[in-house]
């Protein structure tokens, strides 16, 4: 290795090294702001203000879903097994909405507890399996609904 | 100093070209058939996570293709041989291309799965970003005359944006996204189908010999290029 050769390794390496740390530090300081979504308990300890859009994200609580026939109002809850949120929503429900499934609300926050949406996405897991396969790990008892 | 080795591997892979491209359809094709026709529906999903084959293969190659161009632009830096300046330069836009396709894609998927097209979240942000880099570095070298300060401008930047790549991998896993976090890296116990596998892994396969097929075809461009110049000046 040439002795220019050897300055440039150098350089780099001391460069690269800046670099990650800066980013590092950017990125950590910025976690507020990167994050798509607050859980439920990440909610509890923000600071909203309720005139800004905000967006929660966790799992439809079971036996929650709720439809009124006369307001057009969907209700359901977001839990993330420590924390709830009631969510009020009208509009149109994306297809793979559903109970113990994923999902992220956007819209003013009431208070912590509860939020009136104004769009509702549906957050999908990384599995993929054919209905088939399911079903007889259903039967055999070793599928686990989240 | 000149390198040999990388100029006699590439010519005679260049040699191969005819070959590459007959694999690369025959692939694509049985690839293909199998993602469309001989692999199940999602239980969730149904059909629509059919796209994940155009998509997720798109991605990987996108994140590969920079981390090429990043490795060729440090390797430029130390020894300043012009041969990994045309490296980085014939992968860029072959990288950028993949890139939009996984953009697209994905936005195609998202809609009937999300139900948005297009969300703010760190991962497909920090995607955008990536794309915004190629295109940066592929106009450093049209709009810069110099050519010697045009190589030192793109390879700064090639080798800055290179720290987009883990935050790109990394992203949902470090922060909340829309987007859910890798189905294949895991160690875990697998998370897709076997049935679903093959066709990914098919899928991927034709889109590496695809990218290989345009980085030769792109390379010899560059190669004539380079020969143009000097004729010419």
């Amino acid at each position: 290795m040439s002795k220019k050769v050897k300055k440039r390794l150098i350089t780099i390496l001391l460069s690269s090294l800046v670099l990650i740390i800066a980013t590092l530090l950017i990125t950590m300081n910025l976690k507020d702001n990167i994050i798509y979504f607050y859980s439920p308990t990440e909610l509890q300890g923000a600071s909203i203000d309720k005139k800004n859009i905000i967006r929660v994200g966790g799992l439809v609580k079971e036996d929650s879903y709720e439809y009124n026939d006369k307001t057009k109002i969907y209700s359901f809850i977001i839990t993330d097994n420590s924390n709830d949120v009631d969510v009020e929503f009208v509009g149109i429900m994306p297809n793979l909405f559903a109970e113990n499934k994923g999902v992220v609300v956007e819209g003013l926050a009431i208070d912590k507890k509860k939020i009136t949406a104004i769009k509702v996405l549906a957050k999908h897991d990384e599995n993929y399996m054919p209905p088939e396969v399911i079903d007889a790990l259903k039967k055999e008892g070793q599928w686990q609904e989240k | 100093m000149h390198l040999k080795l990388p100029n006699k591997i590439i010519d005679s892979l260049r040699r191969m070209l005819p070959a590459f491209i007959v694999a690369t359809i025959v692939t694509f094709t049985v690839g293909i058939y199998y993602a469309i026709l001989n692999s199940p529906p999602d239980y969730l999903q149904g059909d629509s996570m059919r796209i994940m084959y155009v998509h997720v293969p798109a991605a990987w190659l996108a994140l590969s293709s920079y981390s090429f161009l990043a490795l060729s632009c440090i390797a430029w830096f130390i020894f300043r041989n012009p041969i990994f300046n045309l490296f980085a330069k014939s992968i860029a836009p072959i990288g950028a291309t993949f890139t939009l396709i996984a953009l697209v894609t994905g936005s195609i998927w998202g809609k009937p799965t999300w139900g948005t097209w297009w969300a703010w979240d760190a991962r497909l942000t920090s995607m955008l970003i990536l794309f915004f880099l190629y295109i940066a570095y592929i106009m450093t070298w049209q709009t810069i005359t110099n050519k010697d300060l045009a190589a030192k401008i793109s390879a700064a930047l090639g080798i800055i944006g290179f720290i987009n790549i883990p935050i790109i991998k990394f992203s949902v896993d470090w922060w909340n996204t829309l987007h859910q976090p890798a189905t294949i890296s895991k160690l875990s116990a697998p998370s897709i189908h076997i049935s679903m596998l093959t066709p990914l892994m098919l899928m991927t396969f034709a889109y590496v010999l695809f990218l290989i097929t345009l980085f030769l075809i792109r390379y010899k461009i560059e190669i004539l290029d380079q020969k143009i110049l000097r004729v010419s000046s």
